[in-house]
């Protein structure tokens, strides 16, 4: 029998039990739908945190206190030695591979203007700060070398602090009240958004380091160090100058752990993916295994149908189906069942991830590879998964199959 | 092409054996049994004589445990399985007790069935099954579903099927068990006529006298064995 007649007959054969048809797909439905979702949102979460990243420069440098032994993240910020204004001048002046460095110093206060409050993040940084980062001004101006070097009694703020303190109206000018001290907004910073890790990047008040040395902290430390290198391919360059640098500095002899710690941030990123990619395997590992059960519910239900058709099999027997012609009719049904429930599982798996990646707001990325391989599996479940029952329908008797009540 | 003088279907010493050692049952015991082209032939006999297990032999359905079937000449029980397929699509026409119709699908679909397996395609499988359909008087009936049909038609169309790809032989099992009596009445009628008309040989299996009264020839089976053969003139 010709190909195009046997799937005739196979789709015949399905359309007349449209309802079981439907449920016997729903596995692999579910499945395929599972491993487009979880790619799709894997895909774009990933694709954001490296963009995030990327958006912070290829080639800044994190200058941390604690040594890398010490327990990850600033894991012993406090017992290990903050950067002086001399380390930072000696950076700058000694370090060729430097463009720029930028002190900062952070705590979390609570910021009033008038009868409302805010608890928000404060940086005291030094001018060149936005540099390093990038950051523009949307309205007013940035902190300068006259604000840090005078100590000035101003800040720059962000849009999330603006929105609750000033509610809509221009901070530009207005009193703002940190602690005992009071200073003048100049600036407002542009918008930035929500990181992938839920951080609202717009929720600080930044103010001259010098004047948070005198007023907040007590102290001219600077917590963390942020280099700019004066190029992506001499980072390394700079890292390495910079750990050289503040080891003679600090007289830590050969052998001994730095008390510091420079970070490149193309290693986070590369944690980051890494971490994200494990992330997206593992889901992918548990959506191919429903597809799996998804195959397995298509045998199943092929060899009720075999069971329940008997009848049907020994009169296509009688009239003159060959057993290859049977073999083929189940086979092409266990292989357009599992197809189709393919294709739906990937329009309903592209949908959900859609879905999914507006409501975590990350970029929606259809996984082509992840559908095309989806699909693939899904047809190979069909041979896979219905070769048995069509074996088995194949193998009957006419006159068996004929008397079978 | 048959010659003239050997039968159409020839069955010697034909024996078939069900089971084994102690629960082996002896169905037939070396039958012999000739038939000729466009014979009408009824197989009588009561449940476990054998007139079935004759029947599925004849069909192709099973084969015989010892002995031989000449059909054409050809010894059949030395075929391979796919030619046997193909003898069955071929040569044969079904008609069963239960008529066996595919459910939830057209009259038309029905029909066309053994013409699918045939390789027949497109608007040559549709214009047959039309014309096999109008021979059995379903004329305008061919999208209604097997299930929206009485039992008198469903027959019909089983026949139809039987007759679509223009075989010689039709074997009918029990072909008005399941029918009342004038349903009955009018499928013999249906298939004397058709039989008449494009030369048939029928071999029917039946238990009932009054139905038997369609056939030229009787043959009754008990206990396995042939223990009558009559001719006999059709009343007209």
């Amino acid at each position: 029998m010709r190909l195009d007649l046997t799937a005739a007959v196979a789709l015949k054969a399905l359309a007349r039990n449209k309802m079981r048809s439907l449920l016997t797909t729903l596995g692999v439905v579910i499945g395929v739908s599972a491993v487009i979702m979880m790619q799709a949102v894997g895909q774009g979460a990933t694709a954001r945190v490296t963009g995030e990243i990327a958006g912070l420069g290829s080639n800044m440098l994190i200058v941390l206190p604690g040594g890398p032994n010490h327990g990850g993240f600033g894991g012993n910020l406090r017992s290990a030695p903050q950067f002086t204004r001399d380390d930072l001048a000696a950076i700058r002046r000694e370090v060729g591979a430097v463009r720029t460095v930028a002190g900062v110093s952070s705590r979390s206060i609570r910021a009033v203007v008038g009868e409302k409050n805010r608890s928000t993040n404060l940086s005291g940084v030094t001018p060149e700060f936005f540099d390093v980062r990038g950051w523009q001004a949307e309205r007013g101006r940035l902190l300068t070398e006259d604000d840090e070097r005078m100590a000035q009694k101003t800040c720059a703020i962000g849009q999330s602090v603006s929105d609750d303190l000033f509610g809509g109206q221009d901070p530009i000018g207005a009193e703002l009240r940190l602690h005992d001290l009071s200073c003048r907004v100049v600036g407002l910073l542009e918008r930035k958004g929500v990181s992938t890790f839920g951080q609202d990047q717009d929720d600080f008040v930044l103010i001259p380091h010098t004047t948070f040395a005198r007023r907040i902290a007590g102290d001219d430390h600077h917590g963390t160090l942020m280099v700019s290198a004066v190029s992506e391919a001499r980072t390394d360059e700079a890292k390495a100058q910079i750990e050289a640098l503040l080891r003679q500095r600090r007289r830590i002899r050969e052998g001994e752990d730095d008390d510091f710690n420079v970070r490149d941030l193309r290693e986070i990123q590369n944690i980051l993916g890494s971490v994200t990619g494990v992330l997206t395997t593992l889901l992918a590992s548990v959506a191919a295994i429903s597809l799996v059960v998804g195959g397995i519910g298509i045998m199943n239900i092929m060899l009720v149908s075999v069971t329940e058709r008997t009848r049907e099999i020994g009169v296509r027997l009688a009239i003159g189906a060959r057993s290859r012609d049977i073999l083929r009719q189940f086979l092409v049904e266990a292989i357009v069942l599992a197809s189709a429930g393919g294709a739906i599982g990937i329009a309903l798996g592209t949908a959900g991830a859609w879905a999914l990646s507006r409501a975590l707001g990350v970029p929606f990325m259809f996984p082509l590879q992840a559908a095309l391989v989806a699909f693939a599996v899904s047809v190979v479940v069909g041979v896979v998964f219905g070769v048995f029952p069509a074996r088995k329908a194949s193998r009957l008797r006419p006159i068996e199959a004929l008397r079978y009540e | 092409m048959p010659s003239t003088d050997s039968p159409l279907i020839s069955l010697r010493a034909v024996t078939k054996v069900f089971g084994q050692g102690e629960a082996a049952f002896v169905a037939l015991r070396g039958i012999d049994l000739d038939i000729a082209a466009g014979e009408f032939v009824a197989i009588l006999g009561t449940s476990g004589s054998g007139k079935s297990t004759c029947m599925n032999i004849l069909g192709c359905l099973d084969s015989p445990t010892a002995g031989s079937y000449l059909l054409e000449g050809i010894a059949v029980e030395q075929l391979p399985a796919d030619v046997l397929a193909r003898l069955r699509n071929e040569r044969f026409g079904f008609v069963f007790q239960g008529f066996n119709l595919l459910r939830r699908t057209s009259a038309l679909e029905n029909v066309e069935l053994p013409l699918i397996y045939a390789g027949v395609s497109g608007r040559e499988r549709d214009r047959r099954s039309r014309e096999a359909l109008a021979a059995v008087g379903l004329a305008g009936r061919e999208r209604a579903l097997s299930n929206e049909l009485s039992g008198g038609q469903q027959q019909r169309v089983a026949i139809a099927r039987a007759l679509v790809n223009r075989p010689e032989i039709v074997l009918a099992d029990e072909p008005t068990g399941n029918l009342d009596s004038r349903t009955s009445r009018e499928i013999m009628e249906l298939l004397g006529r058709l039989r008449t008309e494009l030369g048939l040989t029928i071999v029917m299996v039946t238990h009932d006298r009054d139905i038997a009264e369609y056939a030229e020839r009787h043959v009754v089976f008990r206990d396995g064995q042939i223990v009558e053969d009559r001719r006999r003139e059709l009343a007209a």
